[in-house]
């Protein structure tokens, strides 16, 4: 058999050492996550009321995190695909795969709950409020992410060519959230940005950083499970093709 | 040297002659002309909005050309040949880069003015927003170019193109529009032209190696 | 265009001998395409003046073999060695070949000579690839089989030790065929090498491997 490390058939043929660990580590995961999420929704909705936001601060403890995950879960796509390319090892490609639609909805959160947050207080369900606008083009950079991945059916090539994406795509977030704060500066007061962050009073700061921490394991999670997936479906696909 | 230029008058050549160069002019025509029926024929609106308009137009026009740049070469073995020249990939990227600006994207340009008369844009506002668009126009290419050659091996892959490229285009089109719509107000706007060269000057470094390391990606 | 070019064709383009002395040297390569094992322990050495044919059935690997030795696809095992040749010394012609139907013959052949740093020598080159009388034609109006020839003129317009021909008989008269055994043999007379895949036996070939074949 093969021993050169790019052989992608040779480690979905037998991915064992990685499954094992993934068995191991699959359901303390999801209880630590559920706990978490449990516990932390649970002192979020216990916050005293906010003087000028009333019941809708609630949110935030929603919202704040999904847009820590939506920018975490892309950085993840960025290190697995870097980390697959320099060691030429496919599990990087699996992770990167695997975390992309899941950052996509934390993403897609991250957006519904500031619509829904700033509805009150703008009288509209969409400003083109910086930090707002930079979450939507970089729901786009997951779109395509995925798409590319979709649209390559030759797994090795869809593998490097989605990793160069990545990689491009992470170099341009940053100077798309300075060019979008430029631009929201210039046509809008300072002011308005109603979702800048306020100094955080501590009954506020612990509940958030819980529903961090939970929404931080509930990525771990999804993704892990979604590499089991991805490797039990790749690892059948070999198995059909050795049938015939 | 030679080598560098055969391929960029190839590549005008074959636009020219494929009629690309005159799709997209007409392409931004077109777009122009559908602004009056959505906006209203109001003048001093549609002079109002004319430089953003201009560049959502350009960009499309230039957007819908893209698939043209490797496409062709991917299907019919050129890209092949491109490896084994006696030049290296990042160059002969570079290469086609050149010949699609000068088949396209100029020619874009030169019916800027004849697109902002029909928006009510005064000859006087005119220098600016080319200025603007000339020092942001060669990102554009360079940078819809990665989104291109990442979709090369997609069938019909135009779509999925335009999806790539356009988070990249947002910094080109947050300071390409904003500096030209100080045209209107009669300013030199220099710091946002700065910042867009310095865009065209990133891309041209990044770009071709991007490029060339997803188009190696394509003929395996 | 005169009968003494139309004779002797490869005195005209070929050099008499490579610069650097070839050979090609493959040890044990493997190739997997996709998730599938396309053949593995692929072993052969050519010296210069020696062509190597690839045999086998529809799969078996042929292209991605030759891809392989062109630097297009990666290799999952084995190594390929060229001595002392440089990378940029190879000749590859494929199924696609690579011709734009918008141009005409002539220029065609003018761009190629550009794209591959060598001088224009259109006129003396078109009698030879039986392209005659064809200088303004589109390439869109040629057949399959003067569209092969026309892709052939880059091997006499840049001189490479290496070619790699995938099915290069494909399409092509008993004319065609005579002129691809007239350029290998001017070819492999300088000390030049030649990897062809084929589903025919090649006149020229001096060494073969047989890829799907049960070992």
């Amino acid at each position: 058999m093969l021993k050169a490390l790019e052989n992608i058939s040779a480690f979905y043929a037998n991915p064992t050492r990685f499954m094992k660990l993934a068995a191991r580590l699959h359901a303390p995961l999801w209880i630590l996550a559920s706990a978490l999420l449990a516990y932390g929704l649970f002192r979020a909705w216990h916050v005293p009321e906010d003087y000028q936001q009333g019941e809708t601060v609630k949110i935030m403890f929603v919202h704040v995190p999904a847009a820590w995950m939506a920018l975490f879960g892309y950085s993840f796509i960025f290190f697995a695909s870097v980390t697959a390319l320099i060691f030429r090892h496919p599990l990087g490609h699996v992770a990167a795969r695997a975390a992309a639609p899941v950052g996509a909805a934390f993403t897609l959160i991250a957006l519904v709950t500031g619509s829904l947050w700033g509805q009150p207080m703008w009288g509209t369900w969409w400003v083109w409020d910086a930090r707002l606008t930079s979450m939507l083009v970089l729901l786009f950079v997951y779109l395509g992410y995925i798409a590319i991945w979709q649209a390559i059916e030759e797994p090795t090539r869809a593998a490097r060519t989605a990793a160069l994406l990545a990689i491009v795509g992470f170099i341009n977030v940053p100077i798309v959230k300075f060019s979008v704060d430029w631009w929201n500066t210039l046509h809008q007061p300072a002011s308005v940005s109603r979702l800048a962050r306020p100094a955080l009073h501590a009954d506020f700061l612990y509940p958030l950083l819980i529903m961090g921490a939970a929404f931080l394991a509930l990525f771990l999670a999804l993704t892990l499970t979604r590499m089991q997936m991805e490797i039990l479906r790749q690892k059948l696909r070999v198995r059909r093709m050795s049938a015939n | 040297m030679s080598v560098f230029w055969a391929i960029c008058r190839q590549h005008m050549v074959l636009a020219w002659r494929g009629g690309h160069t005159t799709l997209a002019v007409a392409f931004l025509f077109i777009g122009v002309t559908l602004m009056p029926f959505g906006l209203g024929p109001e003048l001093a609106l549609l002079q109002a909005l004319a430089p953003g308009l201009l560049w959502v137009v350009l960009i499309m026009a230039l957007l819908t050309s893209l698939d043209r740049l490797f496409q062709a070469d991917y299907e019919d073995g050129s890209l092949d040949q491109m490896m084994l020249m006696p030049l290296p990939l990042e160059l002969v990227v570079l290469g086609k880069l050149l010949g699609h600006y000068m088949a396209l994207v100029l020619p874009l340009l030169l019916a800027v003015p004849l697109a902002g008369l029909l928006l009510n844009l005064a000859p006087a506002h005119l220098p600016m927003l080319l200025l603007a668009m000339l020092a942001g126009s060669p990102a554009l290419v360079l940078l819809g170019g990665i989104g291109a050659s990442l979709a090369v091996s997609v069938r019909r892959g135009g779509l999925l193109t335009v999806l790539l490229s356009l988070p990249f285009y947002v910094p080109v089109m947050i300071f390409g529009a904003g500096a030209s719509q100080q045209a209107l107000a009669g300013e030199i706007d220099e710091t946002r032209l700065a910042i867009l060269a310095l865009l065209s000057l990133a891309s041209l470094l990044a770009a071709p190696v991007a490029i060339a390391a997803a188009l190696r990606n394509a003929v395996r | 265009m005169t009968e003494n070019t139309m004779a002797k064709p490869q005195k005209f383009f070929l050099p008499n001998a490579y610069p650097e002395p070839a050979f090609l040297k493959l040890e044990s390569l493997a190739c997997s395409r996709g998730l599938r094992l396309l053949f593995e322990g692929v072993s052969q050495t050519l010296k210069a003046g020696e062509a190597l044919a690839l045999y086998g059935a529809n799969g078996s690997g042929k292209t991605s073999l030759l891809r392989q030795i062109a630097g297009f696809l990666p290799l999952a095992a084995g190594t390929i060695s060229f001595g002392d040749t440089p990378p940029n010394a190879v000749h590859f012609i494929g199924h696609a070949d690579g011709l734009k139907n918008a141009l005409s013959v002539g220029e065609t052949l003018a761009l190629d000579a550009a794209l591959w740093g060598a001088p224009d020598t259109t006129t003396d080159l078109l009698p030879l690839l039986g392209l005659q009388n064809r200088a303004w034609q589109k390439v869109a109006d040629l057949s399959a089989g003067q569209r092969r020839r026309l892709a052939l003129a880059k091997l006499c317009l840049a001189p490479r030790p290496l070619w790699l021909l995938d099915e290069p008989m494909t399409a092509l008269d008993t004319a065609g065929q005579e002129l691809i055994d007239t350029l290998a043999g001017a070819h492999l007379a300088a000390g030049g090498l030649i990897v062809a895949s084929s589903h025919m036996p090649l006149a020229f070939a001096t060494k073969e491997i047989v890829l799907g074949a049960p070992a």
